[in-house]
């Protein structure tokens, strides 16, 4: 059992490619912490550093009070989960998981014990005479992490250990790794680029871009009050939606609708120096099919009416993909960075809008339906430095969202019948 | 399918060219045989088979220190130098396929140089080295230019090897508390088995079949090897060659050669083969 602290730890390869930058991380004893980020970011050579396969440039790493900088890792009390599960292919499942007590001449008696221990937490007892060539992917992954429980370490680390399963047996493991870490209550530093698994395994996620640690929080920290544009685009699936919206009069204008802006935002505002042009986020579920939003919750945000291009039922919830015309597009390093990461060719392609509706809903593909977004969860993000300007605002009261829509006095679409104005309207870009 | 289905003429073809080379091969071999089975009288018969089969000719190369010793040194020679080249070859190509140094490139190319040098051309200043280093006719006169000569072809099989096998495994020994060394014996070396194998039977080969070193470093039996002992049969008298002895002596060196071909025949196509492709 043992704290991690990485204090401005910096790894610069010999040719010169800075891959981490300056990290800082504060891992508790006991915790279950993520290291997220998409490829190249830096989080495994990070791990690799914290496991003394990677030499620290510069920066002091500590293990449970200690400098371990310059100690071999077989000195760090650490065990290792590997992407590829690194199994030594001449030895039975029995010689596996006992190898490293085997090293350390523990008795054999008491390897015995605990690689029968571990076998039967791992329900690997029938297997351990076998080779790992004769294992089923998921039990080769078992043994890999019956190998490092063996060893009863101050820390586990993984890297990336379930991506080579199939996506059902990624979810049941998913479920068992997390259940373990609870059990045994070690520290566990787990890298992952998959969102979902950072969401629901660990306690805290660090999330990276560029060798630089963007957010260090909670999964719904991080989910909610996301510090940049690349934190709010990376956690979430489907993504959030990224739309231009421009300060004018007041109003934040979005493709949407006209938004008022509360006097809390606009301090905010204000006080960052943001410039007019902003990039507004809204995750899909803070849509909603207008029609079930009750009357007195409309208010809270703004109506709107878009075709529905794409329908995807799930059952429980229904996806709909529109497209809306927007003056200008949304650009930014981060986001082009993440439409990247997800194999998007089109970089700025955020013309397209995701909502998650109830599946009540009776809106079918093709229909000109009124949508509604709820105004409280928006995010509003600097485009230039990608900074989260609502924070002070956010989640509670980001707008006066219950300005009543006749009352927006820069709304120039003639009779305001309902919150808002379509954002297809001809008058709109003409102020 | 079309493409791989042969037609009888091809059959035939294919089937003749075969047996011409094979019979190319093959017949010195039966032909020394047979001569090693007949009587000093009959040697000159015209006869494929011996008429009268005797076992004189090697009874009277195996009573002999002329050739039991030479055999003694074939063996020992070989062994040592396999041994010694295995080693060196292995912790060379672990270094180039694991390992970036300055000059990698100039030392896998001067192992190659080594390999591809006319062995003839080096006689003679090699046995001026070797006399002023008090090491002609010794064994270690002969283990030394042989592991020099078996060392590239080894540092090329193993590090293809080498290559093979998942960093990741090196990396998850050392987070069980290996030392680099132990990591390589109890890790990377049992899975480098096959490559250690290839490498020796064909060091082996080499040391074994060698005429070229073996004649010029050696003056006695206490160092020749076998090979080189042949040459050195002396007939009943100055006018008589001994032809069945140098053929039974023949005979006797072949067969170690094809009962370890035929063992590890496989053995020796797959590692040639990886290595060429992966090296």
């Amino acid at each position: 059992m043992a704290d991690i602290v990485l204090d401005q730890v910096t790894k610069r390869f010999p040719d010169g490619a800075l891959a981490v930058d300056k990290i800082s991380l504060d891992i508790a004893d006991g915790e279950f912490v993520i290291l997220v980020g998409p490829s190249g970011c830096g989080k495994s050579t990070t791990l690799n550093m914290i496991a003394g396969l990677e030499d620290i440039t510069e920066g002091e790493l500590r293990i449970g009070g200690q400098v371990v900088n310059n100690k071999s890792p077989k000195d760090r009390d650490i065990a290792m989960v590997f992407q590829s599960y690194a199994l030594y292919p001449h030895m039975t499942v029995r010689e596996n998981m006992g190898f490293a007590l085997k090293l350390a001449k523990t008795p054999q008696a008491t390897i015995d014990e605990k690689v029968n221990e571990a076998a039967r937490i791992l329900d690997l007892t029938q297997h351990l005479d076998r080779k790992p060539a004769n294992l089923s992917g998921g039990q080769r992954q078992r043994v890999a992490m019956g190998r490092a429980i063996v060893r009863d370490p101050s820390a586990f680390l993984m890297d990336e250990p379930l991506s080579n399963l199939d996506a059902k047996l990624r979810v049941q493991t998913r479920t068992e790794v997390s259940r373990l870490q609870r059990r045994l209550g070690t520290t566990m530093v787990y890298v992952t680029h998959d969102q979902t698994e950072a969401m629901t395994l660990g306690d805290r996620v660090a999330v990276m871009r560029s060798g630089q640690l963007q957010q260090f929080a909670t999964p719904k920290e991080l989910y909610d009050r996301p510090d940049n544009l690349f934190v709010a685009g990376f956690m979430g699936s489907p993504a959030m939606n990224f739309l231009p919206g421009t300060v004018e009069e007041g109003h934040l204008r979005t493709p949407l609708g006209d938004l008022p802006i509360s006097g809390q935002l606009r301090q905010e505002l204000e006080r960052a120096g943001a410039p007019r042009d902003l990039i507004v986020g809204i995750r899909p579920e803070n849509f909603e099919d207008a029609l079930l939003v009750s009357a007195d919750a409309r208010p809270n945000g703004i109506t709107f009416r878009a075709t529905v291009d794409v329908l995807e039922s799930l059952g429980s919830d229904v996806y709909v993909h529109f497209a809306k015309e927007l003056e200008r597009g949304v650009d930014s390093a981060e986001l082009r960075e993440l439409a990247q990461d997800s194999g998007r060719a089109n970089a700025d392609g955020g013309d397209e809008i995701v909502a998650r509706l109830d599946a009540e809903t009776r809106v079918r593909e093709g229909d000109d339906v009124e949508l509604w977004a709820d105004a409280r969860s928006m995010h509003v993000f600097d485009p230039a430095t990608g900074k989260n300007l609502a924070l002070g605002a956010n989640p509670d009261t980001p707008v006066e969202a219950a300005a009543p829509a006749a009352d927006w006095p820069a709304a120039p679409s003639g009779p305001a019948t309902s919150a808002g104005s379509p954002a297809d309207s001809p008058d709109l870009p003409a102020q | 399918m079309a493409a791989v289905t042969t037609t009888p003429r091809q059959k035939v073809s294919w089937g003749t060219a075969n047996f011409v080379v094979v019979a190319l091969a093959l017949i010195p071999v039966l032909w020394m045989v047979s001569l090693s089975f007949k009587t000093p009288a009959a040697i000159l018969d015209p006869s494929y088979l011996p008429k009268q089969w005797t076992w004189s000719n090697y009874s009277q190369i195996l009573s002999t220190s002329q050739f039991i010793r030479p055999l003694v040194n074939s063996i020992g020679i070989g062994l040592i130098s396999t041994l010694v080249a295995v080693v060196l070859a292995s912790m060379a190509a672990y270094a180039v396929a694991r390992l970036r140094f300055p000059g990698k490139g100039l030392l896998i190319g001067m192992a190659l140089l080594i390999a591809v040098f006319p062995q003839i051309a080096l006689i003679t200043p090699m046995f001026s080295i070797e006399r002023a280093l008090g090491l002609f006719n010794t064994w270690a006169g002969l283990i030394i230019p042989y592991v020099a000569f078996g060392l590239p072809l080894g540092i090329y099989i193993l590090s293809a090897f080498f290559r093979e096998i998942p960093w990741e495994l090196e990396k998850a020994a050392k987070m069980d508390g290996a030392t680099p060394f132990q990591a390589f014996m109890k890790v990377i070396a049992p899975l480098a088995a096959p490559g250690m194998v290839t490498t020796a039977i064909l060091v082996f080969l080499a040391c074994w079949n060698d005429f070229l070193f073996a004649i010029s470093f050696t003056s006695t039996t206490s160092s020749r090897t076998a090979p080189a002992s042949i040459a050195y049969f002396s007939g009943s008298s100055q006018f008589t060659v001994p032809t069945g002895p140098i053929a039974a002596a023949a005979v006797v060196i072949t067969i170690p050669i094809i009962i370890f071909v035929l063992f590890f025949q496989r053995r020796i196509v797959a590692g040639l083969t990886s290595g060429a492709v992966k090296g």
